[in-house]
């Protein structure tokens, strides 16, 4: 008769266990600010349609201390978000070979950055032109 | 072991299938030198404080890829790490996580080794080719695609690394689809259709992967398995679609 008896580890809370865990899981929990901060966006959308008073309204609570601040977290989560995928964009993507040599990771996402930072600021610069 | 030793205290995840309903610590106190690893302070305790202790080794030279083990938590091969690195604190050590522990540090492998036989790990030749022919030949650019994946040794790290095995033991893996990338990426292969079954399969397939990465972390060998599963969700979403357009393309 085997006396064989595998025993199976519980996996609740396996993310407190290992502090790459902890980080991967603040990284997917960042997309929620991500997410919020489009249905502020979409709200803004639905007031515009709703006319000149409502969308005043809605600038006006854009304005306020409260939304200043909720705007300040929300992007520091989205620069958050931003930067741990781009951390592990390299083990995403396949090889890029530059020069008959394989680009090294950190190149990869040092790129994706720049990029990143170059189109937010762009962004911001088209917006600011608009609004002035 | 000649100059004057440190002792080290080693904690071990014990489980005696015959005796224990669950795994228990228990510590040893450990003499060491400078230049003694992980492995060697296991062998100390099974020569001289309790022979029942139960692991797997070979070639203490981080190749057979057979000692893998959490030490501290983390998954690493115990031959290559080194006791002097933890001292004076207390070391922990226990059998590989997310597998099933079959005795002490011993894990049981059978759902990996099932895995390896089912993605067809050798090359399958593209056209048959006669003797006469002579043999096949690849160029150094076409060697370098697949050259990293090849340095898999198959010691299971990275599936003690991966919550999503660890959550579902039907996921394939990061060190499978390295394997699989060794040979879709070999020019000499043309396997890719045939392994496409099992890299997109819904039960067992990249998808179950959720990019959390530390399965390259922790390769010995840096293999960057991450690299291979993620890099087959493309292949995978493009074979899919392939299937609409062509009779020939797509596995399903």
């Amino acid at each position: 008769m085997s006396t064989r008896k595998p025993y199976v580890r519980s996996m609740d809370g396996w993310w407190k266990k290992n502090p790459y865990f902890v980080e991967y899981m603040v990284h997917e929990a960042t997309a929620l600010f991500v997410a919020a901060y489009v249905l502020v966006l979409l709200v803004g959308v639905i007031r515009l349609g709703q006319g000149e008073t409502a969308w005043n309204g809605w600038l006006a609570a854009m304005q306020s201390p409260v939304s200043v601040i909720a705007h300040l977290v929300l992007l520091a989560g989205a620069v958050y978000h931003t930067y741990s995928w781009f951390k592990i964009l390299p083990m995403t993507m396949p090889p890029v070979v530059v020069g008959g040599k394989k680009m090294a990771p950190e190149a990869l996402t040092g790129s994706a950055l720049i990029v990143a930072a170059v189109a937010g600021l762009a962004l911001l610069a088209v917006v600011w032109r608009i609004a002035l | 072991m000649s100059e004057n030793h440190k002792i080290i205290e080693i904690e071990v995840l014990r489980y005696n299938p015959e005796s224990d309903d669950e795994p228990h610590l228990e510590v040893f106190k450990v003499p060491f030198s400078d230049d003694m690893s992980v492995l060697q302070g296991a062998q100390y305790i099974k020569d001289n404080l309790d022979g029942s202790l139960t692991f797997r080794w070979s070639c203490r030279m981080a190749i057979c890829g057979s000692c893998g083990m959490m030490i501290d938590g983390i998954p690493k091969l115990s031959c290559e790490t080194f006791l002097r690195d933890y001292y004076p604190k207390r070391i922990r050590i226990e059998a590989m996580a997310h597998f099933p522990i079959e005795k002490d540090l011993v894990v049981d492998l059978s759902g990996f080794i099932a895995k390896l036989e089912s993605i067809d790990p050798y090359i399958i030749p593209k056209e048959p080719r006669t003797l006469e022919q002579g043999e096949y030949l690849q160029s150094p650019e076409e060697f370098n695609r697949y050259i990293q994946f090849t340095s898999c040794i198959n010691c299971a790290l990275c599936y003690a690394a991966c919550p999503q095995f660890g959550l579902n033991h039907e996921f394939i893996g990061p060190g499978m689809m390295a394997l699989v990338q060794r040979y879709n990426l070999d020019s000499r292969d043309g396997g890719s259709a045939q392994r496409m079954q099992l890299v997109a399969s819904e039960e067992q397939g990249v998808y179950h992967c959720s990019a959390v990465g530390y399965c390259s972390e922790v390769c010995p060998k840096h293999v960057d398995p991450a690299n291979a599963v993620n890099v087959n969700k493309a292949n995978a979403a493009k074979d899919y679609f392939l299937h609409f357009l062509s009779p020939k393309g797509g596995s399903k």
